[in-house]
């Protein structure tokens, strides 16, 4: 059968996805009394209006890069990795112990250091699983959500009893040293004559995740190794025929988006808090799947994607502060757009594939 | 005259911009079997469905016994007398025989006074019919053939007056086959009429009253069979001149290539699928193995393919190769110098949602020629399927289609390509002509003998007895996992290699 045009299926289907989300969203809005027009103009200039509100939007926008690109690696090898959290968490645990125990002359090479630990924790914490998946057969979607658990309690004990410096209250770590301070898009933005709001957390690792996105499309178009992960994601039976090994192949993709998640610590805990706190990720990892299904598991989708939810994340906080709509809305808000985008894909697609077609049918 | 048993006037029907049917009409008379012949894609399967209620025409009238009846679902149908035995079996594997006809046709709420009914009616159709089975034996229990009848009864059981077909003889054996047409036979002379839907042009021609041939959704001709030929019919169905035999000059047998000694394979369930087999391809021949699917041959091409593990010894050009462990996997294999084409091009020898592109180095895309530094050489990748698809005519010659936008034997000129122009000293190859047009068949099979008479040693796996008597030079046959007896191709014939099948040894069979 005819398929449609590549720009509906990549541009028209989400944006028609959003907008009926957003319509819904609105009657929600309606419906508990306040004025959805208001609240989307307080949530466009929250989070776009100013340097410091798009300086939130990026901060936002790069966590959810990195995990988004994280699910969309594994995606390609058939894989859900839905334990971006959890491999996000112990890459935030491996990123703290390089910058508080190596010392460095520079914040490039700190982190350049910090993102190599990150990852290799990331990607540690995702090698069991998808050893267990691999080689036993245990469906990863259950080992890594289990291993999700497990890392939120393994950084509960290290930073209460192991990283929490003595006489502090909260469990978190020590302040990183200044060396490993990474420059905001302030400083980064100033000496090229363009003012960026001082307070906002975007920082240099945004760049550092437009890199991954660049790697990320090279990997997976453009080598032998994203050839072989592509294979085994549309046929294992295809890919062993190819003389592709299904377990090395698994463990190897698996790495990668462990170590993917496990680089966000370099925004979130180096950039943003400077120390390891508890529930850094924030959620990122979940956002992540949202991302990398709304942007089509393509880095440049996940980028878009990562952007719009940065937009969502920053303007639901805003909107929570200067409105009455309760903050749970703002969650509400963001499953919808979730919903439309990832899980009713089909509901929007198949009725415009119809007009496509029909179209097609008169013209020809 | 007496009124058609049905008639079909113009039917149409379209998916999206396909035209799948058009304009259809056929006629077919009480008492008699009426084959459809036709490539894949050319819309048989569209028409039947038609007939049974699964699609609705978008124009046309179907008509049964001089009534205009109209077929919204398989109910229908069921009611209008028709009844479907579908390639792919449709029952209940841990039910009985006489709960599978009873199926979807009971009496009442209780299940009791239908079977006991079920029972005595399912004795008089066999008598009737001579189609015995035993009614108390489960469907796992029981053979392929066996399973077919059960199908057949499950019609006649719903009285049906009409029996349609699809490729009834796709897993059987020629003895099997030869049976099952015995009872259409008797069916026939009881008055029923039989739709047989095949692509093997010598079962319309031995068995059939009348045949339809289908092109592209048209109906090309509908001729009496015993006024036409193969030729004829083959010619109808491409739409050109066909060659049906493979010209095949004697085969000069050099050094032996592959050695199989004691090679066994278990699968994943425990089973041994191939036991202690003994063989040997020569440079410059074809080794057919024949046998019906499902008795280890394709456990015996992955094993040589390096997709599962197995025991024994097999040796390449002198050289033995490991069969589990480092160094046995797909990739060792084609380093060794044996290119493989699988038995299931869409699950295997295929990524169906690839470009072709992409498909045309599939297992060979580390190789050096495909790469530029520690990138795939996409464009290189691009201009090499370009070359391939020139070559082998592969239609339409466009690399960026994906593998599935292809039809099926355009599918397989393409794993033909990618794997015999590796040249390799030994080609696996399984099932190379399986859903695969005339025309393109007459294609691949040339490639086939060119690349023996090129010094090649070639084992074919294909469950058609006319495709390995037809190509081979020397046919082993296999049953329940081990060689029953190998004979010179031309010094054997479908009877006695349909014994072998069977499992019946014997040297002079």
């Amino acid at each position: 059968m005819e398929k449609m045009p590549k720009w509906a299926d990549v541009v028209l289907i989400p944006v028609i996805s959003l907008l009926l989300a957003a319509v819904i969203s609105a009657i929600v809005i309606l419906l508990i009394g306040e004025n959805p027009m208001e609240a989307l103009n307080l949530m466009v200039n929250g989070a776009l209006g100013s340097t410091y509100g798009w300086g939130y939007t990026l901060y936002y926008a790069t966590n959810f890069l990195f995990t988004g690109l994280a699910v969309a690696v594994a995606a390609h090898a058939g894989l859900f990795n839905i334990g971006g959290e959890g491999q996000a968490m112990i890459g935030g645990l491996g990123l703290a112990l390089v910058c508080l125990y190596i010392p460095f002359p520079h914040w490039s090479i700190a982190l350049l250091v910090a993102a190599v630990g990150a990852g290799i924790f990331g990607a540690a914490w995702a090698a069991i699983p998808a050893y267990l998946q691999a080689k036993r057969g245990s469906h990863i979607v259950i080992t890594t959500i289990m291993f999700n658990f497990i890392a939120a309690a393994v950084l509960n004990y290290m930073l209460v009893s192991v990283l929490k410096p003595k006489g502090a209250m909260d469990p978190a770590t020590a302040k990183f040293p200044e060396s490993t301070q990474l420059p905001s898009l302030h400083e980064i933005l100033a000496p090229i004559g363009i003012e960026f709001s001082k307070s906002a957390p975007a920082n240099v690792t945004l760049f550092v995740g437009i890199a991954a996105c660049i790697v990320v499309w090279g990997l997976i178009w453009h080598t032998p190794l994203g050839h072989e992960i592509r294979a085994l994601g549309k046929s294992e039976r295809g890919a062993v025929y190819a003389g592709i090994s299904p377990v090395r192949t698994v463990m190897i993709t698996m790495l990668i988006s462990g170590a993917l998640c496990g680089l966000m610590a370099t925004n979130n805990v180096m950039g943003e808090a400077e120390r390891l706190v508890l529930n850094a990720t924030e959620g990122a990892g979940f956002i992540g799947i949202a991302v990398a299904l709304m942007g089509r598991n393509h880095p440049f989708g996940v980028f878009l994607a990562a952007i719009l939810f940065g937009f969502l994340y920053q303007g639901g906080a805003e909107l929570a502060l200067w409105t009455n709509i309760p903050s749970e809305l703002i969650v509400v808000i963001q499953a919808l757009v979730i919903l439309f985008t990832g899980a009713l894909d089909n509901m929007v697609r198949m009725p415009i594939e119809k007009i496509f077609l029909a179209f097609r049918k008169e013209n020809a | 005259m007496t009124a058609p048993a049905i008639e079909l006037k113009g039917i149409s029907k379209a998916f999206g911009p396909v035209q799948a049917n058009k304009d259809i009409s056929i006629s077919v008379q009480p008492g008699t079997i009426h084959g459809i012949i036709g490539e894949n894609g050319a819309g048989k399967s569209t028409l039947m469905s038609i007939l049974y209620g699964f699609y609705k025409a978008d124009k046309g009238e179907i008509w049964i016994k001089g009534t205009k009846t109209e077929i919204p679902d398989s109910q229908a149908a069921i009611a209008a007398g028709i009844g479907m035995v579908f390639q792919h079996f449709k029952l209940v594997e841990n039910f009985t025989v006489l709960e599978n006809i009873v199926l979807g046709a009971e009496d009442s709420g209780l299940l009791m006074p239908s079977l006991s009914r079920a029972r005595k009616e399912l004795k008089e159709l066999e008598e009737e019919y001579e189609l015995y089975v035993d009614p108390d034996k489960r469907i796992d229990e029981i053979g392929v053939g066996m399973q077919q009848r059960v199908e057949i009864l499950k019609a006649l059981y719903r009285k049906a007056e009409i029996l349609i077909l699809d490729e009834p003889t796709g897993v059987l054996t020629p003895a099997e086959a030869d049976q099952l047409f015995r009872i259409l036979d008797r069916l026939r002379s009881e008055g029923k009429t039989i739709i047989l839907i095949t692509h093997k042009l010598r079962e319309i021609m031995e068995y059939t009253d009348t045949v339809s041939v289908m092109r592209r959704g048209q109906m090309t001709a509908t001729v009496k069979t015993a006024e036409s030929s193969p030729e004829q019919l083959a010619e109808l169905m491409v739409g050109r001149k066909v060659l049906l035999r493979v010209d095949k000059v004697p085969a000069t047998p050099g050094k032996p290539i592959l050695e199989i000694e004691k090679l066994s394979v278990v699968d994943s369930a425990g089973v041994q699928r191939v036991k202690d087999i003994d063989l040997t391809v020569r440079a410059g021949e074809i080794l057919g193995i024949a046998g019906v699917a499902g008795n280890g041959q394709s456990e015996l091409l992955e094993v040589l393919g390096g997709m599962r593990d197995g025991t024994g010894s097999i040796r390449i050009n002198g050289q033995p190769l490991p069969l589990s462990g480092k160094g046995s996997d797909a990739r060792a294999r084609r380093h060794a110098g044996i290119a493989h084409v699988p038995e299931d091009r869409q699950r295997e020898g295929l990524i169906m949602d690839f470009h072709a592109w992409e498909n045309v180095a599939f297992g060979y895309h580390r190789e050096d020629i495909y790469k530029k530094g520690l990138f795939l050489d996409n464009a290189a990748l691009r201009a090499d399927t370009e070359a391939k698809m020139e070559k082998f005519d592969v239609r339409p010659p466009n690399p960026w289609l994906a593998a599935k936008s292809f039809s099926g034997g355009n599918q397989q000129k393409i794993v033909v390509a990618r794997e015999i122009e590796r040249n390799p000293d030994l080609l696996l190859i399984g099932q190379p002509t399986r859903g695969v047009d005339i025309g393109a068949i007459e294609f691949i099979h040339q490639q086939i003998m060119e690349l023996r008479d090129q010094g090649k040693a070639i084992l074919l796996v294909s469950v058609e007895l006319e495709e390995i008597l037809s190509l081979s030079d020397r046919v082993a046959v296999m049953f329940d996992g081990k060689i029953m007896g190998e004979r010179p191709a031309d010094q054997t014939d479908e009877k006695e290699l349909g014994l072998l099948m069977a499992g019946v040894a014997g040297e002079a069979a």
